[in-house]
């Protein structure tokens, strides 16, 4: 096993274990913002893990659906804290 | 709501989001890609502008009603299935042209229909999105 293996496998794990501790802010976040800065690190996470993924399988194509997520995720993060401000004004 | 920092961002990101998602629909024939991300892509950079801007200046931007686009889109999928039947073959049958053309690659009916999902996505999303933000404003 060559070090970029051993590499990519721990970050595997470790991209893995913090979506686990995001999916559980997401869950409890006591106000919606926590749960808004949940899903923007979400997209994160994903954009991380896609990228090593390509890494892992030795192909470029997939680093274009990072680039696509990261321009949706933000997006929404716009999106939502757009109608965040929106709400606490009135 | 107005911020200048996303206002100026959304300018300079609007084209690149166009270009990016032509790229996408170029793409798509064999890759990852084709009409309906590239569409998404689009309607994308224009809900970016649409938050940054306001309805209006968004509505400026399109010049085009959506529901033109859908129509578009729809009109260039159904003349890309009748071109099959003018040369003889059957219905939906794939043309393509003999010699390649630089960027854009291999051009045939099936890049015309990715077109027409290209715009019917675009159109039909900027519609969704526009209904939404019109009914904010009220």
């Amino acid at each position: 096993m060559s070090f970029l293996e051993i590499a990519v496998n721990i970050s595997i794990i470790m991209i893995g274990l913090s979506l686990i501790l995001i999916f559980i802010r997401l869950a409890i976040g006591p106000t919606i913002e926590d749960r808004i800065v949940a899903l923007d690190l979400l997209a994160a996470n994903a954009i991380g893990f896609v990228a090593v993924y390509a890494i892992q399988n030795k192909t470029t194509t997939f680093l274009d659906v990072g680039i696509i997520v990261a321009l949706l995720a933000f997006l929404g993060t716009v999106a939502f804290a757009y109608y965040l401000e929106r709400r606490t004004r009135k | 709501m107005f911020s200048i920092i996303l206002s100026t961002a959304s300018r300079y990101l609007l084209p690149l989001m166009l270009i990016f998602s032509f790229f996408l629909f170029l793409r798509g024939h064999n890759e990852p890609g084709g009409g309906f991300v590239g569409g998404l892509v689009a309607a994308a950079a224009y809900a970016l502008y649409l938050i940054a801007n306001g309805i209006e200046e968004a509505k400026l931007l399109l010049r085009a009603e959506p529901i033109k686009l859908i129509a578009l889109g729809l009109f260039f999928a159904i003349v890309s299935t009748f071109l099959s039947l003018m040369t003889g073959q059957d219905f939906m049958t794939g043309i393509w042209a003999k010699n390649e053309f630089p960027v854009i690659g291999k051009v045939g009916t099936p890049l015309l229909f990715d077109l027409g999902v290209y715009f019917l996505v675009l159109g039909i999303v900027l519609k969704i999105i526009f209904s939404l933000a019109e009914e904010d404003n009220k």
